[in-house]
């Protein structure tokens, strides 16, 4: 449904067990004590979370797509990043 | 063949726990009217999600009336095998959902006592009942805060929504006194503890809406005269067109189940 004049907000929850929240989608609300209302209703219903945070959704910066060769391939090509290249010793045991 | 009606043995605390099941269910359902119809998604699942919360409050209530008069009922046929003058609702809780702003005034006034009274409730002698006490206290708590942040924002909002907010507090003001009467039957559960006295709760109500409608920049009607007769089963011409929808499908086929 057209809601042209409410803002958008993006929801994050802190689920049960979960140490971070996770972006979980978005919804119209007229303002921020809405929104958190509203964000109860829509995406905690069935016991996901125990803290929510909402934030405008014009507040985020986000990446440009067209970017995305400048932005993310430079990394693809280094592994040696990855700390992958050592033997861990025995006595170590699990890491 | 329609299904016919079923009696009730109205012990006080029978009629005590139907009162307040039928409270929950036909608010629960009116709520459940508004499902797939509310001016945006976000407040078509907050009113869906009040709803099935009244739902759930009216299940345990009639489960444990059924429980205590045991004569073979459950809370399907006190659901949908009592006719109009069996039901033992407030009237405010049967009013039409008229537009958002009569819903969510309706609502308002019911939370801001039901939020009261479950609390209350949760120290009633009666150990069911402190306990649904317990676990609808958080959902009325919810409901208040909900129906109070979208009085403010209807009232404080445009012109047109303060209209239609002012005309239903005007409309369902009426209907507000019911929630702090009590009856003979009633007298003796408060004497022993297993009730409390909602008349005790009417000036913080009063003071809860006061402050909220000051705030919405809107205005309570003087005090007057008030409606009642729910509670004794003499109902608003808008409950037998609700039991029509709500048990068509029981009194059509009685015992039917998928």
């Amino acid at each position: 449904m057209a809601t042209p004049n409410t803002p958008l907000w993006e929801v994050f929850i802190r689920s049960r067990n979960g140490l971070a929240h996770k972006h979980v989608g978005s919804l119209h609300a007229a303002d921020a004590t809405l929104a958190l209302q509203a964000a109860r209703d829509v995406y905690t219903r069935r016991g996901e979370g125990l803290s929510i945070w909402v934030v405008p959704s014009s507040a985020i910066t986000a990446s440009d797509p067209a970017e995305k060769g400048m932005m993310f391939e430079p990394a693809e090509s280094k592994v040696y990043r990855h700390p992958t290249f050592y033997e861990v010793p025995d006595e170590v045991g699990h890491m | 063949m329609a299904a016919p009606s079923i009696q009730v043995t109205e012990t006080p605390l029978v009629l005590y726990t139907l009162r307040r099941a039928d409270d929950a269910l036909i608010l629960g359902h009116r709520l459940s009217e508004w499902c797939g119809h509310a001016p945006m998604l976000e407040e078509d699942m907050a009113l869906a999600n009040m709803g099935l919360d009244l739902l759930g409050q009216a299940r345990e209530l009639y489960s444990y009336a059924a429980q205590i008069e045991g004569k073979g009922n459950d809370e399907d046929k006190f659901a949908y095998l009592r006719d109009v003058r069996q039901y033992r609702n407030l009237l405010l809780v049967e009013q039409p959902n008229g537009d958002f702003a009569h819903t969510l005034v309706r609502q308002f006034f019911y939370a801001a006592f039901a939020d009261l009274y479950w609390r209350a409730m949760t120290k009633s002698s009666d150990a069911t009942l402190a306990a649904i006490a317990a676990k609808s206290e958080k959902e009325s708590a919810y409901h208040l805060r909900h129906s109070s942040e979208w009085v403010i924002r209807l009232g404080d909002g445009t012109s047109e929504s303060h209209a239609r907010a002012q005309t239903a507090i005007d409309d369902l003001w009426s209907f507000t006194g019911e929630m702090f009467e009590a009856d003979d039957a009633e007298r003796a559960l408060i004497e022993t503890g297993v009730a409390i006295d909602s008349a005790s709760l009417h000036a913080q109500w009063l003071k809860t809406v006061s402050d909220v409608v000051n705030e919405a920049t809107l205005a309570l009607p003087g005090t007057g005269w008030m409606q009642k007769g729910g509670r004794s089963g003499r109902h608003s011409e808008h409950l037998g067109h609700l039991l029509s929808e709500l048990q068509s499908m029981q009194r059509s086929f009685p015992g039917a189940s998928w």
